[in-house]
């Protein structure tokens, strides 16, 4: 009886897993697999790879450079940083329709929204709306926490402070008059940030909130003026601030203005001489930067992107060209088929 | 007087060094001077690390002291004190899980021995106090305590044995918790002390604690009222270890010397020094490889941003100023700011969890050498057992494999094959029942009785019967069930017929610590001669004519491997003083009188030669004067407290010569089962098989031969005492000579090996055996000038690492270490394994990389300082060529991996700098940077590492060369290291430009929104993780449901977390930067596309690399087809040889 129960004891348990044999799929990725593999994944992806290369090929770009550091440039006059409240008008033409809905981009170069401390200088509990954050702003901000006076700046930080603040007016030039071309401001942001993730403080009128508080040193106007008409898209809200707040990844960016989606324009902007006033607010000549409109159309797969259908083309060929490769090898080798 | 004071005052101190006194039962002796009685530390014992207070700092100081740990506190202590792009938690967070983790294990541990501990400290022992016997608890105990022990109970000190209630002044222990020995060990009373312990009136003189287990010195002084003080020495056989367990005695009495931590069980607490294997020395070189990457990418990164910063308005555009502080700093403490930064952005590249994984694959794989059936033994039930995890992966690199002979290569079950007396042959003709021994008067042994005279043959038999240190085992009384755990050395007579119930006489067993001498009694008792055992000091034996002789035992020379010899002395009947003494011929012949040899010297090598193990047996009359004579050197020796070994030894020597020699016996050890496929296999995997072993040349060769590692066409290179004496010139210059013929030979005339050819293509070449003996061995170690010296080892080094086997005989234990530790050290330091079973080993087992211990029949000490311990030989072809294969490969390909993993994680942040103004801005969430060596890919490469079999176990055991395949760390050098960071690199740069190019465009959805920058690092994480799964899952050729699980519910878990991580707005979070990036990255198409397109065209040169590198590489396919016929007629071949082997001994 001891020896038996011993016995169970010490032997080891006899199953599959103990004993490393458990039942398992080795797969072998042998010829007759990996060749009509790639030639199916190489045909999908040239098939994908002309999809997306069409596409991208039908997408308009209207893409106008106003930085105005050239003496031709229609914004020359307002490249100098002394000159105030500078409007200048950039005048262009489109010859054939340009088909809707568009899209009316700003763009930025050699702006750096994604350095580490400008990136984390903002305080996400003022922008939800948290009050207490509004006397207290996170020390994270600094120096764009408290002005000379010390008091809170609200919003603070160095992305609230930095919003790009130069304004358009499209105008549609017909038989020599300007016809206002309508901007929808709304939908450039993305939904969660207006909806759930930034908030005004739940305090009417709204301007109270921001009491005891001073607007960004460099904004012409507290947020709770941002826009004053539409109090769905002031303050914190505001979806220019919105896609100004979601900063970009890389240092040329572009972020969305509008969207032309009005009447007569839902189908695009049709052919003609078009005027676009820009009040040029923005300073970036001290860092080297550019500034440009961009009106693009999108598709299914966003803004206009070669990169990714020629892409998609040469790893789609890659894969065909490996196929081919590989059985001529194989055959010519005869190198046993195990199956 | 005062003087007198004062010397012992401060003559104490310098005896404490030595040796320590000891009052029997704190009486202090009266006619002494007054006895001080020296404070000696009480008996708790503590195994115990921590304590309640001190396990914080105590164990965080000992985790911290790991390299790995303080390299991760450095950068979190950075992280916290320097403004760093990522917060302290992100690095914070892995080590304090690794910490806790680690803590917690470790607090578990040490509960746990405090508990042991405490049952220990707080037993209940009876003290003897003033005649009184008092209960108290263990821990309370004193130096000099007299304690009494009941039977099965555990000794609670080191006791001096005062009193038995064993008539013969006796007990028996076992110390199976000691060194696993589970036969019962006779342990004596200190002669002449009196049976009233109340009145002993006693100091113990002994030495001071050490740990050693068998040696221990001491004398006691008894004092009687009227009398001379009486001095008795004392040796180990007089002291009872705590932790051995009272057997088969009542009670005993006996005397504490050595309590608590100084007993020599805590002694032999302290571990053993720690093997490292060289798979971590690997790892330490990637390690300073990648930290040498890490700082150049932070010296470049610092560089290249105060370059940047110098073009005019980048240092500070106006949209983001800098606080006055950072204004105000030193430009070059900014600097080192800036490079502690990037350190701390980049430190990810150095995975904390990876030495977690190692250590967690270590620890979980070595549980299915454990767990393996195969290893289960079904004669010893027991299995395999893992002393250490940290060498699995050792067991697939062995290059040579050093074995000793007896019980390893052979089963050290010995069987009394035949006897030679006074140079006539007499084989015992019985086909061998179980009954054997009873066959004895009237069987047909009888029929070749009487060639050599009666008289001789019986003074042999006698010879053999008194000659051992045999004890016959009392079982007769006890039931069926208790004798189970004395089966181990108990070599009965009717324990084979458990079931028969045999007559109670048959019963009686033989417990010796030695199998041969079993056998020769057993042998002795088949001629008609029966040991019939002690009676106190007498020894009983049954004659062939059924009289009972007895015979006082006067003397023991112990056995010792250095004499190789041991001799009884006894005093007949007629009051005759007789010496018998058995021991190798080598140490017999030169003590006997030289006429005798010839006649026995033909049998006995012919013995040999056939593979048995010889011994011969010599005696001599003592008279009066000359018994009087060695008796008080023996006496003397015995007092001895300083060299009492060497004293002894010199009366040993002195006493046992002018004997005469009566025969010799040849007891059969047989080979172990399929110890040469075993051999066969090591070799074919590439592995030098060297035998090891104190036996005698001629034996070790036929066994070399029956195991295969001697072929009928290896030419044999022999540097032996005989060969060296052929020449008859001096030894020093035939050595030379012969060294160098050899060398000419086996080194230089030998075409260069071509790797990977097997033995049997190889038969063409030329199969060399090298044979060398201990003595030769020493002179080559130990030549007489230093110049030679290193030279004929180089030369000696050079033949053996040529040949295909090296059989060493008549080593001592030292010499096999020195060996193994020559060839550890020779070029290329080869990985070594050892492998044994008896405590000869344990020094050789203690010095090779890796040290197996086989649970043989010598006791369990090679199993207790081994690495790994199998119960059989043929269990390590397993344990090494399936086992340790998978581990190396397991190993080394989750070093690599995870290398690889975190360089194609880091690679991407660093290129990033490049476009953020090298501000080190993070690409990837908190989050991410946490838990991507945590949980998103951490599983899938553990199941990896336990579960793959890139070749399955069968075939790997079937075609030892695959073994080859792996030889000198294949899988961890430059090469595949190179290749795996390539990889790492080529991966990185795709994932980064593939989803910068994206973005060139950052409209992405088609509503017209943008992605930011976490857009951008979310994409690249999650090509980044499905990619690096992905190509886990390409090199897993062994897929389980685990690694189903594992690998499918990792990306799962990675998809799901992130949906739940961006899903909410977490309160804790200063900012919510991932807040719907997930899902919104999701409902881009463009995102979905290059995602697919990065991972495929990540993996693509895998899957080809995989498809063109299969056909040329071993053909694992054709291997299958080829298999069975081969292997099959391989084994079966073997098989035939093997037996023909078996059949010519019995001619």
């Amino acid at each position: 009886m001891v020896k038996e129960e011993k016995e169970i004891a010490n032997r080891p348990d006899n199953t599959a897993f103990t004993q490393q044999r458990l039942p398992a799929w080795q797969p072998m990725l042998s010829a007759g697999i990996v060749i009509p593999g790639f030639v199916l994944i190489g045909l999908a992806f040239i098939g994908i790879g002309v999809a997306l290369f069409v596409t991208s090929r039908s997408i308009t770009v209207l893409e106008i450079d106003y930085t105005g550091i050239e003496k031709d440039s229609a914004c020359f006059k307002c490249s100098n940083a002394d000159v105030k409240n500078c409007v200048c008008n950039l005048v262009f033409s489109i010859d054939s329709l340009f088909e809707g809905p568009v899209f009316f981009y700003y763009g930025l170069s050699n702006y750096f929204q994604n350095y580490r401390k400008y990136a984390a200088s903002r305080d996400d509990e003022q922008l939800s709306g948290d009050l207490d954050a509004f006397t207290a702003p996170s020390d994270s901000c600094s120096p764009y926490d408290y002005n000379s006076n010390d008091k809170p700046i609200v919003p603070c930080g160095a992305i609230a402070n930095s919003m790009f603040n130069d304004t358009f007016v499209l105008y549609r030039v017909v038989n020599g008059a300007n016809k206002l071309v309508p901007l929808d401001g709304k939908g450039i942001a993305w939904w969660t940030d207006y909806n759930v993730k930034f908030r005004n403080p739940s305090v009417t009128p709204l301007k109270n909130a921001f009491n005891n508080t001073v607007k960004p040193i460099f904004w012409p106007k507290p947020a709770y003026q941002l826009d004053a008409s539409d109090p769905a898209n002031n303050g914190f809200i505001n979806q220019d601030f919105l896609v100004w707040m979601r900063r970009a990844a890389l240092p040329d960016f572009r972020k969305l203005y509008r969207r032309i989606t009005d009447g007569e324009y839902a189908k695009g902007l049709p052919a003609g001489n078009y005027s676009l006033t820009i009040a040029y607010n923005y300073p970036v000549e001290s860092f080297d930067g550019r500034k440009k409109v961009v009106f693009s159309n999108v598709s299914w797969m966003g803004g206009k992107n070669e990169f990714l259908g020629i892409a998609y083309l040469v790893v789609g060929s890659l894969c065909v060209l490996m196929s081919i490769v590989m059985l001529i090898v194989y055959a010519k080798f005869k190198f046993p088929e195990e199956d | 007087m005062l003087r007198r004071t004062l010397n012992r005052w401060l003559g104490r101190d310098e005896r404490r060094v030595d040796s320590r006194n000891i009052c029997v039962g704190h009486r202090s002796s009266s006619n002494n001077e007054a006895f001080i009685p020296p404070k000696f530390c009480d008996n708790r014992i503590v195994s115990s690390k921590y304590t309640v207070w001190n396990f914080l700092p105590k164990n965080l100081f000992e985790q911290f002291r790991r390299i790995a740990n303080f390299y991760f506190l450095i950068i979190f202590l950075v992280q916290v004190i320097v403004d760093t792009p990522t917060s302290p938690v992100t690095s914070g967070l892995p080590l304090f899980f690794v910490i806790t983790v680690t803590a917690i294990k470790q607090g578990y541990e040490d509960w746990l021995r405090h508990k042991a501990d405490n049952e220990v400290n707080k037993y209940p022992v009876t003290v003897l106090e003033q005649g009184r016997r008092v209960r108290k608890e263990s821990e309370k105990i004193k130096v000099g305590d007299v304690l009494e022990v009941d039977e099965d109970e555990t000794f609670p000190c080191d006791l001096i044995l005062l009193q038995s209630s064993r008539e013969d002044d006796t007990c028996f222990v076992t110390t199976a918790s000691l060194d696993g020995e589970s036969n019962h060990k006779t342990h004596y009373t200190v002669p002449d002390t009196e049976k009233d312990l109340e009145s002993l009136n006693a100091t113990i003189e002994c030495e001071q604690p050490q740990p050693d287990l068998y040696k221990f010195v001491g004398r006691m002084h008894i004092y009687k009222a009227d009398q001379e003080p009486a001095v008795r020495s004392l040796g180990p056989e007089n002291l009872l270890l705590k932790g051995s367990t009272l057997k088969n005695t009542q009670t005993i009495c006996g005397v504490a010397i050595y309590t608590g931590m100084e007993t020599k069980m805590a002694l032999n607490y302290q571990g053993k020094s720690q093997k490292r294997s060289a798979v971590e020395k690997s790892i330490n070189a990637f390690l300073l490889v990648y930290l040498c990457i890490l700082v150049s990418k932070a010296l470049v990164c610092t560089t290249l941003k105060y370059v940047w910063q110098n073009k005019p308005g980048q240092d500070e555009p106006w949209y983001n100023e800098k606080t006055q502080r950072e204004k105000d700093t030193n430009l070059y403490l900014k600097m080192f700011t800036d490079f502690l930064s990037f350190m701390v952005l980049f430190n990810f590249i150095i995975p904390v969890s990876m030495y977690v994984t190692v250590e967690m694959q270590k620890f979980l794989g070595s549980f299915f050498i454990t767990w393996d059936k195969d290893f289960f033994d079904p004669e010893i039930k027991e299995g395999a057992l893992v002393n250490t995890s940290d060498l699995n992966e050792e067991l697939g690199q062995v290059e040579y494999v050093f074995t000793d002979k007896t019980g390893t290569l052979t089963q050290n079950n010995m069987e009394f094959i035949e006897c030679c007396i006074d140079g006539f042959q007499y084989k015992y003709q019985d086909a061998g029942t179980d009954l054997d021994g009873f066959c004895v008067t009237d069987g047909p042994a009888n029929k070749v009785q009487h060639k050599a005279g009666r008289e001789k043959e019986e003074l042999f038999l006698r010879a053999l019967c008194l000659c051992h240190t045999v004890q016959v085992k009392e079982s007769p009384e006890q039931g069926q069930g208790q004798r189970d755990g004395l089966m181990d050395h108990v070599d009965g007579l009717g324990v084979d017929g458990e079931g028969l119930h045999p007559p109670p006489q048959e019963q009686r067993g033989f417990i010796a610590s030695s199998p041969d001498e079993v056998a020769l009694v057993k042998g002795a008792m088949r001629y008609g001669f029966t040991f019939l055992g002690f009676e106190s000091k007498t020894m009983k034996i049954l004659t062939r004519d059924n009289d009972v002789e007895r015979y006082e035992l006067l003397h023991v020379l112990n056995f010792d491997p250095v004499r190789r010899r041991m001799s009884v002395i006894v005093r007949s009947k007629s009051g005759d003083t007789l010496l018998f003494c058995k021991g190798a011929d080598s140490s017999i012949f030169p003590r006997v009188r030289q006429e005798e040899v010839e006649r026995i010297r033909m049998n006995v090598e012919r013995n040999a030669t056939e593979g048995y193990r010889t011994l011969c047996v010599a005696y001599k009359y003592l008279n009066a004067e000359e018994y009087a004579q060695a008796d008080a050197g023996l006496r003397e020796a015995r007092l001895a407290l300083q060299d009492r070994e060497e004293k002894l030894m010199a009366v040993y020597n002195q006493v046992e010569t002018g004997m005469s020699l009566i025969g010799a016996t040849a007891v059969e050890d047989r080979l172990q089962e399929e110890a040469a496929e075993t051999m066969e296999a090591l070799q074919g995997a590439g592995m030098k098989v060297w035998v090891l072993t104190g036996d005698k040349m001629e034996t070790a060769k036929s066994t070399c031969y029956a195991c295969r590692l001697f072929q009928r066409n290896t030419e044999l290179l022999e540097l032996t005492v005989r060969t060296l004496e052929d020449g008859g010139r001096r030894r020093e210059e035939r050595l030379h000579e012969l060294l160098v013929e050899y060398h000419k030979k086996a080194v230089q005339d030998a075409p260069p090996v071509k790797a990977g050819v097997t033995r049997a293509w190889s038969s063409a070449n030329h199969d060399y055996g090298f044979i060398i003996d201990g003595a030769t061995l020493s002179m080559v170690l130990n030549s007489s000038s230093e110049s030679n010296s290193s030279r004929y080892k180089n030369l000696f080094l050079q033949i053996c690492q040529n040949c295909t086997s090296v059989l060493c005989c008549r080593m001592a234990p030292l010499q096999k270490a020195q060996i193994v530790k020559m060839v550890k050290n020779s070029k290329g330091s080869p990985i070594t394994l050892s492998i044994g079973d008896g405590a000869n080993d344990v020094s050789m087992i203690l010095e090779a990389h890796v040290g197996i211990g086989i649970k043989g029949k010598e006791g369990r000490q090679a199993v207790r300082n081994s690495d790994y311990a199998i119960p059989k030989l043929k269990h390590l072809k397993k344990l090494l060529l399936a086992h340790g294969h998978l581990y190396y490969v397991r190993i080394a390909h989750l070093v690599q991996y995870f290398f690889y993993k975190n360089l194609c994680f880091i690679l991407p942040q660093f290129l990033y700098q490049f476009f953020c103004g090298y501000s080190q801005q993070p690409l990837y969430d908190a989050a991410y940077l946490t838990m991507y060596n945590i949980c998103f890919t951490s599983m899938p490469i553990l199941a990896y590492s336990l579960l793959e079999q890139h070749i399955c176990m069968e075939v790997l055991l079937d075609n030892a060369t695959l073994y080859r395949g792996i030889a000198k760390n294949g899988m961890l050098r430059w090469g595949p290291f190179f290749y795996w960071t390539l990889l790492g690199v080529f991966h990185g740069l795709l994932f980064f430009f593939g989803v910068r190019y994206l973005f060139g465009n950052p409209a992405l959805q088609d509503n017209g929104q943008v992605f930011g920058n976490w857009s951008y690092g979310t994409i690249v994480f999650t090509v980044l993780v499905f990619t690096v799964t992905l190509k886990l899952a390409l090199d897993t050729r062994h897929w389980t449901w685990i690694n189903h699980f594992v690998i499918w519910g990792s990306l799962a878990f990675y998809v799901f977390f992130s949906f739940f991580w961006g899903g909410i707005i977490w309160p804790f979070l200063k900012q919510q930067r991932l807040y719907f990036v997930f899902a919104n990255m999701l409902s881009s198409v463009s995102a979905w596309l290059v995602i697919i397109l990065l991972i495929l065209l990540s993996l693509l040169p895998e899957i080809l690399l995989v498809v063109f590198r299969k056909p040329r590489g071993p053909h694992a396919g054709q291997m299958k087809h080829r298999l069975p016929s081969s292997g099959t007629s391989t084994i079966f071949m073997l098989s035939q040889t093997a037996s023909t082997h078996s059949f010519s001994w019995t001619d």
